[in-house]
Parts: C-alpha cells; sequence; structure tokens
C-alpha cells in the first residue's frame, strides 16, 4: 500500500515546502561519516544504561539517514534538496512488555536518558500487557559491517550531470510526442548501525535510487489527455543504474516496449513514454469482458505486492492492522491446514532479502537477524508468513524471518514485508512464444491504478501500456483497461510463467502500514505470467 | 520546547534576516507535540509522545533559490542554517518560474487553538482506548483504534517584513470493532479541534453497534444503487476531485476541467444546484491558519456555487501569466448541507445501500476524475425507511463529478478528517442515486 506519504512527497516536492526527511545539508556534507568505533561506544552506553535501569533485553539503532531529491518539470528544474535524519533509538524489554524511545542528542547523557526513557515507558506498558514479549532466539554476532553493493555512490555525483539527466529526459519526452513532461530523483543512503543485549554490532550502508517520470500528451481539440508513466524500478544499487548499457535493454513481446534490467536509460525510456502518451489519445477503448491477461514483470510486481505479499504479514493475519491498513483473508488456520490452495500449482513465490540489488536487500533487519530467503506459496500451497522475533513462534519457528523495519532512527521497529517475488517458471518460455498460445488477451505493461480491499481478497489494477492479443499475435493499443479478480481466482488462474531469463523486478518506495505510519521500501520480481479468465472492465466515462 | 511563542520566534527570524547576505529570504518556524496510544486485539499496542521543532531557511539571489532547514536554534546552528542556503542557492540553476517573497501582509487571525485540546495528557488517551477496549471485551468484540492528539504553531517571516505566528490543537479518533469470529466490523472516526466535543464513549458505542449490526451479511447483485453515504465515506473522494481546481492544470488541458479547445471550465454548471463548497480558514468548526504553503493569505473562496465552478486554484507564478489575483490555497472544504441526520435519509429512502466507510480509493482516470475503491466496516440495505440487513461490500468505480450531479438529499455536516487528503473538512451525509457497484468483496 503506497498511501498518504507518497502523495505528500510529491506536492511537497513541487511546492518547495518544508521537506519531510529531516535538517538540510550541503552537497559536500554528505559523504562525511561518524567512525564505526565511535558508533560502538554510543551503543555500548545505550545497552548499560538500559540493563543498568532493569531491561532483560535491549537493542540500539544508531542512524543517519542521508537523503536528495531532485524535481523538474518540461525544461525546468523545480527544485534540488539534500536531507538528513541522524539520531538514536533505544527499545528495550521489560517485565515482559516493550520501550521504545529516540532522541537526536547523540552525546553520552542523550543516549542514556533515552535508554532509561525507554525503561519507564516499558514499566507503564507492563501493567497493560496481557502475554508477555517472547523474542526468538538470536546469536549475537560481534562486529559485522554490510554494504549495498555499488560501484559509483550518488553522494558524489554532480548535481548538475543529475538536473541535465532529467531535463534531457523531459526534452526526450517532448520530442516524442508529449506536451508536458515531469521527472524526479529519488537518492537515498542509510547509515544504520544496530547493537543488542544479544551481543551484536552491525554497522550498515545502504543505497537506493528511483527515477520516477512521467510524460503527458493533450489533444486541445478534443480535450482529451492521457500519459504513461516510466518503465524503470526502484533500486538498490548505486549510480551507476543510469549508466544505461545495451545487455541491459529488452524488447518486450512483439517490440511494443523497451524493458531494462540491471541499468536503465531515463532518456529512451522518456521518448518512448512521450510517444505512447500520444498514441493513447488515438488508441481503441477495450470491449469489456473476460480475458486471458500476460502481464509484465513491470506490471506484476504490484499485483504481488498487494495480494500475496500484504496478506502473508503475520500482524495483519493477527489482527494488529484491523482499523487501517487491514487484516488478512489468509488465517493462522489456512497455514496450520498445510493444504490451502492459494494458486495453481505452477505458482511458487518466495520471500528474500538478499536479492541483490532489490530494495529490502540488507545484511541483517532492524533486530540484527541475518537476512535469508523462504517459501510462501509452494507449488501453489500456502506453506508460510512473514515473521519478526516476537511472532516467530506463533507460526511455529525456531527463528525470525528478519522482517522487522523502522524507516528511521526516531520510530519503532516492526513487521514489514521482505521482498516477496514469483519463481520463473520451470519450462523454457519467452514473453513472444507466451503470445502464440493467446487467443483472447491483453497484454499489460507498466503498473497503474491499483486498489485492493481491507482483507485483500477484490482487487483492480490498471496499467501503462495495453495490447490486444487476437489468435496468437500482438494487435492494436487499447485503453480503458482495469481488471478485477479475487486473489485466490486470479492466482489460480495462473497458467504459464516465462523462465528465468525474462525475470526481473519491480517495486515500492512507499509503502505504508501503521499508526503512526511509517513508509517502507520493498522489491518484487517475476517474469512474464499468464493468467485465464480474467475479467476486464471498461474505465471510460464522460463527465459534464 | 517544541511549541514557541511568537516573542521567541520573532527574535529567531530576525536573527536569521539580520545573518543572510540574499537578495531575498523566506523563514518558516514550526513546532509540534503529537501524542498517541494505538491498540489492538483489545490490549494497547504502543503510545507515544514526540515533539519537534524546525526553522526552515529560503534565500534567493536574483532567480537562485536555496533551502535550509535545522532543529537547533542558538546562533551559531542559525547562521549554519542560513550559510547553507545561501551555498545551496549559488549552485541552484535560475529558477525561470521565480516570483519575489510576498510583501508585507497582514493576517487576519484564525481560532485554531484550544488549550483543554493542548491539555491532553497520557491518562486522556488512555482513558479514550479503554472506553473502547472494555466495551467490547463486556460484549465479547474485538478492539483495534488509534487516538492522536496534535499541539502546534508555525511562523512565517520574509525580508519584505512580513510575519505571522499561531498555533493549533486538533485530535483524531478511529476505532474499528470486529466480531470474534470475524463475520462482523464497525467503524467510527472522530475529528475536532476542541476536545470538550468529542466524546469517545459516544464514538466507541456506534462502532460496536455497527459491528454488531453487520454480522451475516447477504450479497447483493453489483450494480448502480441509491446511496446514503456517511460523511467519512465521501471525504476522500471530494479529496481526489478538489485536486484537480489546479488552474494551471486546467488550463493546460491536464485536468477534468479542462475543456476542448484549450479552455478550462471555470462558470460551467458541473453538479447538481445544490452542491456548495466553499474554504473558509475563519470557519469555527473547521478553522486553519489564515496562510497557505507559500504564506499567501487565505481568503473565503467559494469554489462551486449552486452546482456552478466559481473558482480556479491560482499558484502565484499562473496568476501572473493568467492576469489573475492569487489567493493562499485551500486549507479546509466545507460543504453547506441541511440539518437532517443520517437516520432521517434513512428514513426517505425506499431502496438504498447506506456506507460507513470506504477505502483504498485510487484515481482510474483523471480526465473524468473516475476513482475506484471500496466500502467498508459497515455496509446495509436500506428498504422502506430501515436498515433491512448488512450486506456484503461492494468494489465501486464512479466519478465523485457524476456523484455531486445526482444528489438526491443532503443531511447535516459534520467535521471529518480525511483519510488521505490533508484538508480539515465540514461534509454532510449524502443520499446519491446511481452509484456505480462494480462487483461484490469478501472482505469483513
Amino acid at each position: 500500500m503506497e498511501r498518504r506519504t507518497f502523495l505528500n512527497l510529491s506536492s511537497l516536492a513541487a511546492a518547495s515546502v518544508l521537506l519531510p526527511f529531516g535538517r538540510a545539508i550541503a552537497a559536500e556534507e554528505l559523504v562525511s561519516t561518524m567512525p564505526v568505533a565511535a558508533k560502538k561506544a554510543l551503543a555500548d552506553v545505550a545497552l548499560n544504561a538500559a540493563t543498568k535501569a532493569g531491561a532483560s533485553y535491549a537493542d540500539v539503532r544508531i542512524g543517519r539517514y542521508l537523503n536528495q531529491f531532485i524535481t523538474t518539470r518540461d525544461l525546468n528544474v523545480e527544485n534540488v534538496a539534500n536531507t538528513e535524519s541522524a539520531g538514536v533509538g533505544v527499545r528495550v524489554i521489560v517485565n515482559g512488555a516493550y520501550g521504545f524511545a529516540a532522541t537526536s542528542d547523540m552525546s553520552n547523557d542523550g543516549i542514556a536518558n533515552a535508554a532509561r526513557q525507554a525503561v519507564a515507558i516499558a514499566k507503564a506498558n507492563a501493567k497493560l500487557q496481557t502475554e508477555p514479549v517472547q523474542l526468538a532466539p538470536v546469536k549475537g554476532v560481534g562486529d559485522v559491517s554490510w554494504s549495498t553493493p555499488y560501484t559509483k555512490d550518488w553522494r558524489t555525483v554532480p548535481i548538475a550531470e543529475k538536473t541535465d539527466m532529467l531535463i534531457a529526459a523531459n526534452k526526450a519526452g517532448m520530442e516524442g510526442g508529449a506536451n508536458f513532461m515531469r521527472s524526479m530523483l529519488f537518492q537515498v543512503n542509510q547509515q544504520k548501525y544496530f547493537a543488542s543485549t544479544d551481543g551484536s554490532y552491525i554497522d550498515q550502508d545502504v543505497h537506493r535510487l528511483w527515477a520516477p517520470l512521467s510524460a503527458t500528451a493533450v489533444d486541445k481539440a478534443t480535450g482529451k489527455f492521457r500519459s504513461r508513466d516510466g518503465l524503470s524500478s526502484p533500486v538498490g544499487k548505486g549510480y551507476e543504474y543510469f549508466d544505461a548499457r545495451p545487455e541491459h535493454k529488452i524488447k518486450a513481446a512483439g517490440g511494443v516496449a523497451t524493458l531494462y534490467t540491471d541499468s536503465y536509460d531515463i532518456v529512451e525510456d522518456a521518448r518512448a513514454a512521450g510517444r505512447d502518451a500520444k498514441r493513447k489519445l488515438t488508441a481503441k477503448s477495450v470491449q469489456p469482458g473476460k480475458y486471458d491477461l500476460m502481464l509484465s514483470p513491470e506490471h506484476l510486481w504490484l499485483t504481488i505486492h498487494e495480494n500475496v505479499g500484504h496478506p502473508t504479514e503475520l500482524d495483519r493475519v493477527l489482527g494488529y492492522e484491523a482499523n487501517y491498513a487491514g487484516t488478512s483473508f489468509a488465517t493462522l488456520d489456512k497455514l496450520q491446514s498445510k493444504s490451502f490452495k492459494y494458486g495453481a500449482p505452477i505458482v511458487n513465490i518466495y520471500a528474500d532479502k538478499t536479492t541483490p540489488g532489490s530494495l529490502g536487500a540488507i545484511g541483517y533487519d532492524d533486530e540484527g537477524v541475518k537476512s535469508k530467503r523462504w517459501d510462501i506459496i509452494k507449488d501453489g500451497i500456502l506453506v508460510n508468513f512473514q515473521a519478526t522475533r516476537d511472532q516467530a513462534h506463533i507460526i511455529g519457528e525456531k527463528e525470525s524471518h528478519g522482517c522487522s523495519y523502522a524507516d528511521g532512527w526516531n520510530t519503532v521497529q516492526f513487521q514489514r514485508m521482505p521482498n516477496v517475488s514469483l519463481q520463473p517458471g520451470k519450462a523454457r518460455l519467452t514473453p513472444d512464444e507466451m503470445v502464440k498460445g493467446i487467443k483472447k488477451g491483453i497484454y499489460i505493461v507498466g503498473d497503474g491504478s491499483f486498489s485492493i480491499d481491507q482483507q485483500r481478497y477484490n482487487s483492480q489494477f490498471g496499467g501503462q501500456l495495453f495490447f490486444e492479443i487476437k489468435d496468437g499475435k500482438i494487435g492494436q493499443m487499447l485503453e480503458d483497461v482495469a481488471y478485477q479478480s479475487n486473489t485466490q481466482e486470479f492466482w489460480g488462474g495462473c497458467s504459464a510463467i516465462c523462465d528465468e531469463r525474462d525475470w526481473r523486478m519491480g517495486g515500492s518506495f512507499f509503502d505504508g502500514k501503521g499508526q503512526p505510519p511509517q513508509i517502507s521500501i520493498v522489491s518484487h520480481g517475476s517474469s512474464t505470467a499468464r493468467f485465464n479468465g480474467i475479467n476486464v472492465i471498461n474505465t471510460a466515462r464522460k463527465i459534464g | 520546547m517544541s511549541i514557541l511563542t511568537q516573542e521567541q520566534t520573532k527574535k529567531i527570524s530576525d536573527r536569521v534576516m539580520s545573518l543572510t547576505k540574499a537578495d531575498e529570504c523566506i523563514v518558516n518556524i514550526e513546532g509540534s507535540t503529537i501524542g498517541n496510544i494505538r491498540f489492538a486485539r483489545n490490549a494497547v499496542s504502543t503510545a507515544g509522545l514526540a515533539d519537534d521543532t524546525r526553522v526552515q531557511v529560503q534565500v534567493a539571489f536574483g532567480k537562485k533559490q536555496g533551502t535550509a532547514t535545522i532543529n537547533e536554534f542558538d546562533d551559531k546552528s542559525i547562521e549554519r542554517a542560513v550559510r547553507r542556503a545561501e551555498d545551496l542557492a549559488k549552485l541552484a540553476p535560475d529558477n525561470p518560474e521565480f516570483i519575489p517573497a510576498i510583501a508585507k501582509t497582514a493576517y487576519k487571525p484564525s481560532d485554531t487553538f484550544v488549550q483543554k485540546t493542548a491539555d491532553i495528557d497520557p491518562e486522556y488517551r488512555a482513558q479514550a482506548a479503554a472506553y473502547a477496549i472494555e466495551g467490547c471485551r463486556k460484549r465479547g468484540l474485538v478492539s483495534a483504534g488509534f487516538f492522536t492528539d496534535r499541539t502546534s504553531f508555525e511562523t512565517v517571516a520574509n525580508s519584505n517584513g512580513l510575519f505571522g505566528h499561531q498555533a493549533s490543537t486538533s485530535l483524531d479518533f478511529t476505532l474499528t470493532v470486529r466480531t470474534e469470529d470475524g463475520r462482523g466490523s464497525g467503524w467510527v472516526k472522530r475529528s475536532a479541534r476542541d476536545v470538550s466535543k468529542f466524546d469517545p464513549r459516544e464514538a466507541a458505542e456506534i462502532a460496536i453497534e455497527k459491528a454488531l449490526r453487520s454480522v451475516d451479511a447477504k450479497a447483493l447483485e453489483p450494480g448502480r444503487y441509491t446511496v446514503i453515504m456517511e460523511p467519512a465515506a465521501t471525504s476522500d473522494l471530494l479529496s481526489f476531485m478538489l485536486g484537480g481546481f489546479d488552474a494551471r492544470r486546467a488550463d493546460e488541458g491536464r485536468s477534468f476541467l479542462s475543456k476542448a479547445g484549450g479552455k478550462n471550465r471555470l462558470g460551467d454548471k458541473l453538479f447538481d444546484s445544490q452542491v456548495n463548497i466553499w474554504s473558509d480558514p475563519w470557519d469555527k468548526d473547521v478553522a486553519v491558519l489564515p496562510w497557505d504553503e507559500n504564506m499567501l493569505p487565505r481568503e473565503r473562496v467559494e469554489l462551486v456555487k449552486d452546482g456552478k465552478i466559481n473558482a480556479l486554484d491560482y499558484s502565484r507564478f499562473w496568476a501572473q501569466q493568467k492576469n489573475q489575483r492569487a489567493v493562499g490555497a485551500a486549507g479546509n472544504i466545507i460543504m453547506a448541507g441541511t440539518n437532517k441526520t443520517t437516520e432521517e435519509l434513512i428514513a426517505n429512502t425506499k431502496k438504498g445501500v447506506l456506507v460507513t466507510r470506504t477505502w483504498y480509493i485510487r484515481m482510474v482516470d483523471p480526465q473524468s476524475v473516475l476513482l475506484t475503491g471500496l466500502t467498508r466496516d459497515g455496509t446495509f440495505y436500506v428498504e422502506n425507511g430501515k436498515i433491512k440487513h448488512p450486506i456484503k461490500n461492494f468494489r465501486f468505480n464512479e466519478s465523485p463529478v457524476s456523484m455531486l450531479n445526482n444528489i438526491e438529499e443532503i443531511g447535516k455536516p459534520v467535521v471529518i478528517g480525511a483519510d488521505e487528503a490533508r484538508y480539515s473538512m465540514l461534509i454532510p451525509s449524502m443520499k446519491i442515486r446511481d452509484f456505480n457497484f462494480t462487483s461484490l468483496s469478501d472482505a469483513v
């Protein structure tokens, strides 16, 4: 679920008002870092103060969160902002209850005070506690470090180079046929230090990027306008992602679009977006009915996110999100039955926080648990959920899945979705070969509008590009397409999945959950997949 | 420390102005204290209090702008923020749409602060949660909810002598009550500036009653129905639509208020004549700051008058381009209603659907403001003036433009905070014909 945060971010960026990430800093300050030994000393202050005050367990997160975002409109740079937020969050368990406190005062006294405050909060909470917190064991790993693999640090790339790239993209989009272009560049560096009374001291350096764009074409004579968004993915990579390489470009089935794997040609995609937006003005309106859908990974990631990722979050299953993000149809009894058919037997979906280049890739989660991979749906059957240390025992696991995440040093860590991905098909199959087997279908590329109910049964998805498939061939461009489905029926209708040569990831920078809300990041990989007999509606409307 | 007085912030902004060498300088100081309590499974899950104060300095050299924000207020830190803003401005390219800072303006204060709300303490929050938790335990129900209160201030100043300072308070409460077997779910939302207007017991009882009444929902075929929408059910739909009132988007052909030939729909009658929507920073129920995010003074603006598009929202840049007067962007939305209660709307309905809440609303087509989303936590079938039985939830595909054209009856406006919008809202319940439900959801 990408909710208010994204809307706010977009509007804030456009309005050049108070920045949401923290205090703004100049470019040269971005690359300075705090020595690991200094972080360890501060962490020990927190852990010692917490245990001395009565904590049976304590963890501390020392975080420095750096962001830079650039917004452009047509040939203008609207805003460039560097922001920083740094501080310390301490979580404790006292008398079986959690307490949490955070401070931006990184003096020894400031940190010790925060630790004592967390203990006081835990003691107060313990009076209301119905069941004591039960943490799955984690063996301390001592001093370790992890970094996103990257070759080009976004922090060292001159701002002029970045703004030139975005303006070049906007120019290409307008040359391609758009009347209006908008492109943005989100860049994230999270310097996260975690320590706990289990004996772990974990230093991590996380880098992420995203360059969304949107092309809009207007037909002034008719008053009609249409848009096409970029086909890139947000990634856990360095700035080398924008050094587009020919081997990272692939053609969509029928050559209807150029798609990207490990690097991204934003100028090329913007030009195509301008062309596609203009083409959409005269595309054929879809005839509603049942179709076989062929969904590209640039689209399917969002479906996986909404109707597999979210319903298999254990905190939703248990009811902790009932008032806001919702609960789940995938209840505990369905898991325990070991026979709940989530999808067709070819559907294998797994969670993995180790996939290189993914948004969720990390060495250790925010509870010090080492990242790993596990199955969620195996041969179509629900086999597991996503859990944190305090949830693992509920589903009979002996260790956590490593799904704990906080969006800042000042927010408490809780259960968030890992990368959840669809395994490629076992038989050799390309998207072009998949088309040949479809009599009446629609090929959808790119993600559009999305909505799903609070228990994750009924969903509706749009897209960026829609093409008719008739008797094994890709035909004309369609518009006004959205499909509605029930989660179990949708995955039960999965009839073919392309092989690993077609596998790639999409993802979200702003997945919202919790009250007060926090955002998280997550990638979802898949190959192009086919779903039989899905209900397609026509979304064209006339007003006034 | 987080809530500063006017004297304190005046001193800080004066200090910023005295330090900068830029052509112009804009200062924004904000602070807040936010308390909250969250509960689920009939127990408190988290509770907290967060303080934050920061000063933002925006400077310009010619058409080059730079911005820096800092949350430390000693002289050295303030100076550092000023220098950073100046450094970033020197690095930035010229902004061709640069508009100089606003001239000195006198803001007319609005009534946004209530001391009683600012005095809310952890015991009050815990008690608000306790009414819901205990009420549910007694009836074998399961509660999940969130109460949050906020006390804040904002100061705006610039090198033309502009200065404004005002404090605000607000609270929001949401509660979902589910039956233990998961077959029923009810919900309530309350928003207020003045805590004395909030009754947590009354709110809890509504969600409890809806949960109990919603068990054993029957399926109704999707299709077009007369609906009675409670205020919370329409707040997000209206927010999506009002985003399209931006004059530039309308003039450029990128909004539902654009029309063929490159013109906008200002003056066109798009809605039923009963529809009147305005914003007013001084409204007694939903007062907001008398300036917008760009420090432009807000005024009472009639957005929709007797169903006609009466005003568009002009940024300062676009107003200059189109020779119009820019007014501060709306901070609240008020829709005219009647004195009729929702119960009276139900009593006047032969056949219809009562909707408590809508959920996960997303734009499907900005050309027509077609939105999709679902009903949730209390959807009922109404027949011959009475709630007959609960029904399964629906997905809808509907445009608020069509919705406001199909109004049969309007009820009494109530204060409501939209789920995803930033407006304070005063919205009536509405009875609407031909509302388009496109599929059923099994979600309870």
